[in-house]
């Protein structure tokens, strides 16, 4: 639709010229390619932009719930804030320690990154909006979303220091444990929504009820097993062993400079605002608007979806204000002895309630 | 089959949980810790050497800086062993204005430790929160010292000065502007003791507010229940004193056992602890700030109604009125003599301690007749409690040993001395 409309502008410019036959001979071949980096520039740029405006708000959030105003200094209200903290880690020294084997240690905060920028291809914004319109989209996220770990093992170990070793060990550990009781709050969504295509998902909670029919109603305690597993797995704040900076001081980026730390921020702040637009687009009803009358319907799909985003970023911050940190054995006694038997039983209990009459959905 | 090894880690001194400069070297066998050994000495600054180089007076000032969260109880301490020893009488104006600020102290340690503690295990607000309140404690520092931490206001015979009438006010500037600063000023207006009243009036609501946060939180608990528990018997054993001893249940403390200054005309109570764990330890210390707002809401009543003297008349002791130094030969001499060669204390030995915020703060003191101490000695109670650390980390993960540290209240100005 978009495309066709753009391919028209082209046509109609180059052709004042009288030379959009000879500019298609040579770009007609690549257009696909082309069209398809335009969507994942239109993607990632605002996406960018939207980790580095979470750090503000972060500290913004933290700072009101913490009786201090916050960055205010650089900019209006401190807006300037996130571009300047950029431009200082562009151009710091990355130091690479002593015994650290440095292609790997270079290597991992990409490969922390690209994962986390990678899933954002099946996400739809509106209906129709997404880049790939992948059937097994749910499948797709959830390798993801677990290759992350990668990045963050290499680091650990790459960086040859026993802080940022015992860092990755654990967050390695954390990822894997909790990353079964995601599965399993997914195949509860996958039963009901009968299908892995995430706007498939979506549209299957627009069943005329509006908010009552989000799929957070009939898998309530998998959208709070979901959401807190979510949490742990971007390592946020209760969950944040692998850098409790008062245990190993940052975990496994405690070597990291400059850049490298950088990206390993931009990482985890991606991750966060993943993990927040997918319990969206699962329980929460996507872009769909809370109830489906007058005002609410007029209000544009992509505004509901990220309005809901936004609030459970909030809530992201908001755990981080409030908890203290879990201990390492704690955290894994959570997520083998609690969410995963609670997510299998609940995923028999929705397989038998869907057979019945009194499934709603 | 291979060989396997016991993982060594440096934790500190350049750790954020170390609490200044602790290095403990940990041998761990994963995250279990088999071996906890703190070194200590990194912030040694020979204070009992120097203590020995000044007059009793010029040492006051180091005093503040042993424990540098609760200074005014250490200075407490070595101006009641000059007292003891020379047989100074404290006027009892003086005796309430040095217990009202022994518990301002006590609040300020425990602020700032159940600030760090809560931040050791993750609940970084509460940093702020406490800080917020120490802030005002803070003022009241600066009010009648002139110093917002390094205050050296008790002086052998009483205490520096009176309490002022008046607190200073914050001035508009960039940042908060005359609207914003009348409101700061808003509970300035009054005498110092006004000021304090309307602390102690909100302060409870305050511990409300940081008790709502922590005591039932279910991390919290986990993180603390069961953690570095020491029976009755091995904390005496090991020399444990304050909150440390009380929190395994054991009832001693000095402003109930020895009463010191007017302690014994005030009413308060000593919570105690049952299991000997982390969050015990905790409890204990947040009941005690509860107390000793008590202490400092009976010591502003009585402060209200009975002026007098804060200082000793004993012009061999305490100095002078200026008035009468400027006209009086006498006291003149006098002036010139205590703040050149210093006051002299009698020969003979002495032990005084107070109950500090984490535990028993004695100075020993050697004098030989000179105008200088021939030998000073410190207890800390710090000391024992690190020397303890291993006993309460072994078998515990690393996570705990952060909250044990928290849990001990370190503070190595003492430690180290």
């Amino acid at each position: 639709m978009m495309e066709a409309q753009i391919l028209q502008f082209f046509q109609w410019f180059w052709n004042l010229f009288g030379l959009w036959d000879w500019v298609w001979g040579y770009i007609g071949p690549v257009w696909p390619v082309i069209w398809v980096v335009v969507k994942i520039v239109a993607i990632i740029v605002p996406l960018m932009l939207g980790v580095a405006y979470l750090t503000l708000a972060e500290r913004k959030v933290l700072g009101f719930m913490q009786v201090r105003p916050g960055p205010n200094r650089v900019g209006w209200w401190g807006l300037m804030q996130p571009i300047a903290d950029g431009v200082k880690l562009l151009f710091k020294e990355i130091i690479a320690p002593t015994g650290a084997n440095k292609f790997l240690f270079i290597a991992a905060p990409a490969l922390s990154l690209a994962p986390a920028l990678a899933a954002w291809a099946v996400i739809p914004f509106d209906d129709g909006l997404v880049l790939a319109n992948v059937n097994a989209g749910l499948l797709f996220l959830l390798a993801m979303t677990s290759l992350g770990v990668y990045g963050i093992i290499i680091a650990g170990w790459s960086s040859n220091s026993k802080y940022a070793f015992l860092g990755s060990l654990r967050s390695a550990a954390q990822i894997v444990s909790y990353e079964l009781a995601m599965g399993f709050a997914l195949v509860c969504v996958l039963l009901v929504a009968q299908s892995m295509n995430l706007g498939e998902i979506v549209r299957g909670q627009d069943n005329g009820y509006g908010l009552l029919g989000w799929y957070f109603i009939p898998l309530l305690p998998m959208f709070v097993v979901y959401f807190i597993a979510g949490v742990a797995e971007t390592n946020r704040s209760p969950f944040d062993l692998a850098e409790g900076e008062s245990e190993i001081v940052a975990g496994f980026h405690v070597e990291y400079s400059g850049m490298g730390f950088a990206l390993f921020f931009l990482a985890e702040y991606a991750n966060m605002i993943l993990i927040a637009a997918l319990t969206v687009l699962m329980f929460l009803g996507g872009w769909l608007p809370p109830l489906d009358i007058a005002p609410f319907n007029r209000i544009p799909g992509l505004f509901w979806m990220l309005g809901k985003i936004s609030v459970m970023l909030f809530i992201f911050l908001w755990f981080r204000a409030t908890f203290p940190r879990y201990r390492y054995d704690q955290l894994m006694r959570l997520g083998w002895k609690v969410f995963i038997p609670l997510t299998l039983v609940w995923v028999v209990v929705v397989a038998a309630w869907m057979q019945t009459p009194w499934w709603l959905w | 089959m291979a060989e396997i090894k016991n993982y060594t880690m440096n934790f500190g001194p350049q750790h954020p949980a170390a609490h200044g400069v602790l290095r403990l070297v940990l041998e761990l066998d994963g995250e279990v810790i088999e071996r906890a050994d703190p070194h200590i000495g990194l912030l040694h600054r020979a204070t009992e050497k120097l203590a020995e180089h000044k007059t009793f007076l010029q040492t006051v000032p180091y005093m503040d800086r042993l424990d540098y969260v609760s200074m005014m109880m250490n200075e407490h301490a070595y101006v009641m062993a000059i007292e003891k020893l020379a047989g100074i009488e404290v006027p009892v104006r003086a005796q309430y204005i040095r217990v009202m600020y022994d518990e301002i102290t006590r609040i300020l340690n425990h602020l700032l430790w159940l600030g760090a503690h809560a931040l050791d295990l993750g609940a970084m607000s509460l940093m702020f929160y406490t800080f917020r309140e120490r802030e005002d404690l803070m003022d009241a520092y600066e009010a009648v010292s002139g110093a917002r931490m390094h205050a050296a206001y008790y002086r052998p015979g009483g205490v520096y000065r009176d309490l002022p009438d008046s607190m200073p006010q914050y001035e508009a500037s960039k940042i908060h502007n005359a609207a914003a600063v009348k409101k700061l000023n808003e509970n300035r207006q009054g005498s110092l003791l006004d000021f304090l009243d309307d602390f102690a009036n909100r302060f409870p609501r305050h511990v409300d507010e940081y008790e709502t946060l922590l005591t039932n939180n279910r991390i919290w608990k986990q993180r603390t229940v069961g953690i570095g528990v020491v029976s009755p018997e091995r904390a005496m054993a090991l020399g444990f004193t304050g909150p440390m001893l009380r929190g395994s249940g054991v009832v001693w403390d000095l402003r109930k056992k020895q009463p010191y200054e007017v302690y014994d005309k005030l009413d308060f109570d000593i919570p105690v602890g049952v299991e000997g764990d982390c969050y015990d330890r905790y409890l204990v210390r947040v009941e005690e700030m509860r107390q000793s707002n008590r202490i400092i809401k009976q010591c502003i009543a009585w402060l209200r109604q009975n002026p007098g003297p804060v200082m000793t008349d004993d012009l061999k002791f305490g100095p002078p009125k200026r008035e009468s130094m400027k006209q009086n030969m006498e006291e003149l001499i006098h002036h010139f003599k205590l703040f050149t060669e210093g006051f002299h204390v009698p020969a003979g030995e002495v032990y005084s301690a107070v109950e500090h915020a984490k535990g028993e703060f004695g100075i020993y003191l050697v004098s030989d007749g000179a105008n200088k101490p021939y030998r000073m000695k410190i207890r800390a109670p710090g000391f024992p409690h690190l020397a303890s650390l291993e006993e309460m980390a072994k078998g515990h993960m690393i996570a705990d040993v952060v909250a044990i540290i928290g849990t001990q209240d370190i503070v190595f100005g003492e430690i180290d001395r």
